[in-house]
């Protein structure tokens, strides 16, 4: 990495350390909660009256034309992006826009990124053991020992990722789509409470995208899960509620048949189709 | 125990009974034969084959950081030179009065100098168990210091490796000049004695070269449990992916803070236990050529395995040695032609073409097995 690029960074310094913060209460409502939520970027509104709102162990889709404002959405809850007015509770108890990325991340908030970033070098275990929340100062990391609580974890998520067989592999080697389910199992050895998917699917074969549905359907109940995906046939096989998301804010939300014959969904994506064409 | 670890690889025992059986056969063959038999090894060549043993130590401590952390260190001989400086220092004060000049306390340079009392960092150094402690702490705080400052604003890559350069030369300038109280460009030499035996005698030459392969062996083994225990997969990680090790919530610049003063204090250990083996340590240690020669021989040897490290400083002053007597001006070409052919022909080094046959073997081995 250059200078420059190191200078530009803009992800910050992780630290999750402290298991301190109390848990997520959802006793008396979802997980997440976002109430008109509005961003602008120079006077553009990339988030518009943003509501929202993802029940604990739900699966979400949500689906939207470029630049609707998904993938700022998810800047949103991470804390990445601080929106200017509305309101985002992770449960009832935690006000996220109190919080910055770190503290946020370990309330239990996992995001998967785009493009997936393994450790080539280190072997499918050895990614998932660096993954796992731990003391992560130098010395303790330096004197950690793989108890058997740690390697029950990994085998764990090793099958759930459907990766057993290659625990032992360089990450390097691994297929596209082995590294995506990989990434997902790095988030995974956090034991978050809320998953944050974005475009999971992009760049896969047909199979593995039969695995990746499987993969997230499997995980939704235990965790709460948000992808963002643009793949229809993807979304149609694993969604049960569809989040259609339009010049940042909600157009319609229901069933993936009622999402869409829903005319105003038609008519931006057809409007959309039209513009290409 | 983390620092255990390393003995339960095969690698590392192999590595260790290599030194232990070559340390153990250079003594027999320099003790047991009289100096008419062929095999018979001179004190001569105990001292080369001791300096060869602290450069290898130096080889591992910069392969610590560019194979496993990916900083490319162009400096590693300032550590190497301060702790060098810091025994020489020790071995200075331990002329007393036996110097040129007779004074009981000043170095021979500082009454050349007309100094009429020694420099207040000249103090301690006439007891061992103090100039022994700076042999690691001096280049420990160097390094402490400039990587603090260098990877807190997260300088990496060709930046660093230029700084590197500019600091060790930097010192260089600072050693040359008289007024530092290091003797100048003559440097410390003209020792007599180490913890009170004759370094001229033939037993303390054989003591420092066993004493040597100790300190090459344990620092073998320090490098590898770092390198084995969980750290040492955060190292592979941030060399490889930087960000997203961060982003797992591991502080990177500590982990480089931490791995690199390690590194230096082994270089330094090294350096200490080179200048009484060649008799005078001088600012061309410090030489920005001399670190860049480092890293050749880690290059040549195979990075990122340690052991390679040491077979490619091993052979490549064996060369050196070779080399300079028959053409001396030619080292360079020589040195820089062995660099460019293994980057073409063997981009992993000795150790590379090592692991290559082990796995050809071990899948020959595996092919025989009915399925
Ligand atoms: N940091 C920023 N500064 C300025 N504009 C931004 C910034 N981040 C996003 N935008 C703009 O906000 C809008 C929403 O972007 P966003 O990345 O959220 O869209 P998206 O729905 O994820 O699109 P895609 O499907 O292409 O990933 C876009 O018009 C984008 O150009
Ligand atoms: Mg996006």
């Amino acid at each position: 990495m250059n200078l420059w690029q190191s200078m530009a960074r803009r992800d910050r310094v992780f630290e999750f350390l402290a298991p301190a913060i109390s848990p997520v209460d959802v006793r008396h409502g979802p997980i997440l909660y976002m109430e008109d939520v509005t961003v602008s970027f120079d006077g553009f509104r990339a988030i518009d009256n943003l509501n929202l709102t993802i029940d604990d162990g739900e699966l979400r889709c949500i689906i939207g034309p470029n630049g609707a404002g998904k993938t700022t959405m998810m800047d949103i809850i991470t804390g990445k992006t601080r929106p200017d007015t509305g309101d985002v509770w992770f449960g009832s108890r935690h006000d996220l826009l109190t919080m910055n990325e770190p503290e946020i991340a370990s309330l239990g908030i996992g995001r998967k990124f785009q493009k997936p970033t393994v450790f080539e070098a280190l072997t499918v275990f050895e990614n998932l053991e660096l993954a796992m929340t731990a003391d992560k100062r130098v010395i303790p990391t330096l004197t950690a020992r793989l108890t058997g609580d740690v390697r029950d974890r990994i085998e764990e998520v090793l099958t759930m990722i459907q990766l057993a067989d290659q625990q032992a592999q360089p990450a390097g080697i691994l297929s596209h789509g082995q590294k995506q389910w990989l990434e997902i199992g790095m988030l995974l050895m956090q034991r978050p409470r809320l998953l944050l998917v974005d475009e999971p699917v992009a760049g896969m074969t047909e199979q593995e995208m039969e695995r990746t549905a499987e993969l997230l359907t499997s995980l939704a109940g235990k965790q709460s899960v948000v992808v963002v995906e643009h793949d229809m046939g993807f979304v149609r096989s694993i969604a049960r509620t569809v989040t259609v998301l339009h010049q940042g804010s909600v157009l319609a939300e229901g069933s993936m048949d009622q999402v869409q014959s829903d005319p105003r969904v038609i008519e931006v994506y057809l409007g959309e189709s039209e513009e290409a064409a | 125990m983390w620092l255990s670890r390393p003995f339960n690889e095969r690698s590392t025992r192999l590595f260790l009974l290599i030194l232990v059986l070559a340390v153990t056969l250079v003594t027999i063959l320099h003790l047991a034969l009289p100096p008419e038999n062929p095999l018979y090894v001179s004190g001569y060549t105990v001292g080369l084959l001791g300096k060869y043993l602290c450069y290898a130590l130096l080889a591992v401590a910069v392969d610590l950081v560019w194979g496993y952390l990916g900083i490319l260190s162009l400096g590693h001989g300032a550590f190497f030179a301060l702790g060098g400086y810091a025994m020489g220092m020790y071995l200075m004060r331990q002329i007393g009065d036996r110097g040129t000049y007779g004074d009981p306390v000043l170095p021979d340079f500082m009454v050349f100098l007309n100094w009429e009392s020694l420099p207040w960092y000249w103090h301690g150094f006439d007891m061992a168990w103090f100039a022994f402690l700076m042999v690691l702490l001096a280049p420990g705080a160097l390094a402490l210091v400039f990587g603090y400052l260098a990877f807190r604003s997260r300088v990496t890559g060709v930046y660093l490796s230029i700084i590197t350069q500019a600091m060790t030369f930097a010192l260089m300038l600072a050693f040359f000049r008289n007024e530092m109280g290091f003797g100048g460009n003559n440097g410390l030499t003209d020792f007599y004695d180490i913890l009170g035996f004759d370094l001229r005698s033939g037993a303390t030459r054989l003591g420092l070269f066993i004493a040597s392969g100790v300190a090459l062996a344990l620092g073998y083994v320090l490098c590898r449990a770092i390198v084995a225990s969980k750290l040492g997969r955060v190292c592979v990680a941030s060399r490889d992916a930087e960000a997203r090790t961060r982003f797992l919530g591991y502080r990177v610049e500590r982990v480089q803070l931490f791995v690199f003063v390690v590194s230096a204090m082994l270089a330094g250990v090294a350096g200490a236990l080179y200048v009484p083996q060649v008799g005078i340590i001088n600012p061309s240690e410090f030489e920005p050529l001399f670190s860049i020669e480092i890293v050749v021989w880690v290059a040549l040897g195979g990075r990122a395995t340690l052991y390679g490290a040491v077979i490619g400083a091993i052979l490549v002053n064996y060369a050196k040695t070779v080399f300079t007597g028959v053409m001396p001006d030619a080292w360079l070409f020589a040195l820089g032609g062995l660099f460019v052919v293994s980057t073409v022909l063997l981009p992993k080094g000795i150790a590379g073409v090592l692991a290559y046959r082990r796995k050809q073997r071990n899948e020959s081995d595996t092919t025989e097995v009915p399925a």
